[in-house]
């Protein structure tokens, strides 16, 4: 990232001295949080089951959740605040590339998810799987493969909760609050935030964010609105395009080369195709993505959300386009540490064009989208923890019960290390591994959705297959420089042995595809052991909310019975 | 796997079901299509509506092949 041309795009550039707290957008602020704070409470006794403890209670909401539940949770859960974010400030930094390819990438999920995701729905709960590692753990009868799904779920979900933290803050900052006085006041806002969050995720689980969920939905779809029919009259779309077309196709004198992309050319189709394919792909391998669809309550609830969750891709389409518009604004985006940076666009963009009132909806958007997201995350992670590292391999006959408080425990040292990691490393760090996080996510696509449909994969063919992945899809992002790192600069390499760019995710993937399939080849020829698939075709088909559930076998493989709390 | 069973969808149902699903992938992973400035639709450069274009396609496209594969299970189940 460019910053003497981010400096010098903010003409109007403010002084960060003469940054005030905006009173009336920290109430309204305030406002809002204290409802989905409450709101967050009461979600622990909002359709409460029987029997709360057990870990498909407090983890999946006890796979009871309509379509209409799971429109708002899923869309509270994959348009992150950190998206609303980021995807604004690529734009307004460098265009279409980096930012755009959002919006194809949230179409190209949807068809993919309509063809393999009910399978995955239908296994997990006949066997009662809680997340894809024990899918793959039952499928491939292996538990090494398991832990290294369980892992990178695990690791790839920590920097992506630490970035919801780096979207509160971004408003915090734009309130007036930060830059200023010690770390700990600067930080306060955000602490205590965060041990409201924790705090009811631990009571309430996967309700939680369910609830809240829907305060902040409306909330940026009403923030939305008013700000795309703002543009359309007092700024213009021709205006917004032509003064992005302009900044992007400004060449930077010191190195000669282009701001941005406003339009792919024939050098970056690749790229922006293998962005968008492989983000899409990796998007429902993360573990809040599968915690919030085994939490529906029928393989139908998945399939009917393929056809409305593309209301929020419409939505991040314009959300993407007021990065171009704070380009057209010239909104400044010098934060009050008197430094640009770009995640500022948006706030800002509020901060200057609207009342008080208005743009305290839009923080409290922002920064409630941060917390759903958060709490599904934190939950995501405690359930692989729990089932993947500590029934497996430390408490072999753990109690449902444990199970739960296990994993509740779990949700609190998590998102007490995303917070550590925000306040004590750079950002930028933060950044990096979420980076890094898409492109490990990724490689365990081969056990999940192939593993699906077919065994033929070997199971040790998946794990070296895993891990050469993610070997090189680390290094080759290492390698990656940009104007602001040394390393991890940015998400495309140059495909091994060619000079087109791609997404190294996607790069990674071949590689790990080859290897799996080779090696199965000669492991099938050796007849090495394949263990033994605790799954049957008929699990890939059963249907939810329907008598069939009755006749399903209790305990299946010391998997717990899922939820065996409705009437 | 072999085995027949109820849970098959008929071939027609899953061709068309197919196609539905292709078409969104199929019109946005084919960049070069839509990489482009003009036409322009009121103000936006083609590039950026298309794209927005297609999110809504693509909820006809899956609603679509959802209503076919849903007609189909309820029909064999009969």
């Amino acid at each position: 990232m460019n910053t003497a041309a981010l400096a010098a795009s903010g003409d109007t550039v403010r002084l960060a001295a003469d940054n005030k707290v905006d009173g009336v957008a920290l109430t309204v602020l305030l406002f809002f949080f204290i409802v989905v704070t409450v709101g967050g409470f009461w979600a622990a006794s909002w359709r409460k089951a029987d029997n709360a403890h057990s870990l498909d209670e407090w983890g999946l909401g006890g796979r009871s959740f309509g379509t209409v539940i799971t429109w708002f949770l899923l869309g509270g859960d994959l348009y992150t605040a950190y998206t609303f974010i980021a995807v604004p400030a690529a734009m307004f930094a460098t265009g279409a590339v980096t930012g755009f390819f959002a919006v194809a990438y949230t179409i190209l999920i949807y068809p993919i998810v309509f063809i393999f995701m009910p399978r995955m729905w239908s296994v997990s709960h006949a066997k009662g799987y809680v997340t894809a590692a024990d899918f793959v753990r039952g499928r491939f009868d292996s538990r090494m493969l398991a832990l290294a799904v369980a892992v990178t779920g695990i690791v790839a979900t920590m920097p992506y909760i630490a970035l919801q933290l780096v979207g509160i803050q971004a408003v915090i900052d734009t309130i007036g609050l930060g830059g200023r006085g010690n770390a700990f006041v600067r930080d306060l806002p955000l602490l205590i935030a965060f041990a409201v969050l924790a705090a009811y995720t631990y009571s309430s689980g996967l309700r939680a964010p369910a609830i809240i969920a829907f305060v902040k939905d409306s909330l940026i779809y009403l923030v939305i609105a008013v700000a795309i029919v703002y543009i359309g009259v007092h700024v213009g779309f021709h205006h917004l395009f032509q003064a992005a077309e302009t900044k992007m196709t400004t060449k930077n004198p010191k190195t000669g080369a282009a701001t941005g992309v406003f339009v792919p050319a024939s050098n970056n189709y690749w790229a922006y195709a293998t962005l968008a394919l492989g983000s899409a792909l990796a998007l429902f391998m993360y573990p809040h993505s599968m915690t919030a669809v085994l939490s529906g309550k029928s393989r139908n609830v998945i399939r009917r959300n393929t056809t409305i969750l593309p209301a929020y891709s419409l939505l991040l389409a314009m959300l993407a386009l007021l990065g171009y518009a704070a380009i057209a604004e010239k909104t400044s985006v010098i934060g009050s540490d008197g430094k640009p940076n770009p995640q500022l666009a948006v706030p800002h963009f509020f901060r200057d064009e609207f009342p008080s009132w208005f743009s305290g909806i839009a923080y409290s958007a922002i920064a409630i989208g941060a917390l759903v997201p958060a709490a599904i995350m934190s939950i995501a992670a405690a359930n692989m923890f729990t089932r993947n590292v500590y029934k497996e391999f430390l408490v072999r006959d753990a109690t449902h019960k444990q199970e739960a408080q296990v994993a509740k425990i779990t949700s609190l040292v998590v998102k007490f290390g995303a917070l550590a990691f925000v306040l004590a490393l750079d950002k930028q760090n933060a950044i990096n591994l979420q980076l890094l996080g898409g492109v490990w996510i990724l490689q365990t696509i081969l056990a999940i959705v192939v593993g699906l449909y077919t065994r033929w994969l070997h199971r040790w063919a998946l794990l070296a297959g895993w891990a050469v992945g993610i070997l090189y899809g680390t290094v080759a992002a290492y390698h990656q420089k940009s104007a602001a790192t040394q390393h991890f600069g940015g998400s495309l390499a140059t495909f091994p042995y060619t000079h087109t760019k791609v997404y190294i995710a996607f790069s990674a993937l071949v590689l790990n595809i080859l290897v799996a399939v080779v090696l199965t080849v000669v492991l099938r020829a050796v007849k090495a052991p394949q263990g033994v698939d605790h799954t049957t075709y008929e699990d890939y088909y059963t249907e939810g909310g329907d008598a069939r559930r009755a006749d399903l076998p209790g305990t299946e493989g010391g998997l717990p019975v899922p939820g065996g709390v409705r009437g | 796997m072999s085995q027949p069973s109820r849970h098959r969808l008929s071939t027609g149902v899953a061709v068309a079901a197919g196609i539905l699903l292709a078409l969104p992938i199929a019109a946005l992973l084919w960049v070069p299509l839509y990489a482009r400035k003009d036409p322009e639709l009121w103000g936006f450069p083609f590039f950026y509506w298309y794209q927005m274009l297609w999110v809504i396609v693509c909820g006809f496209c899956t609603g679509g092949a959802y209503l076919l594969v849903q007609r189909d299970r309820n029909r064999s189940s009969r």
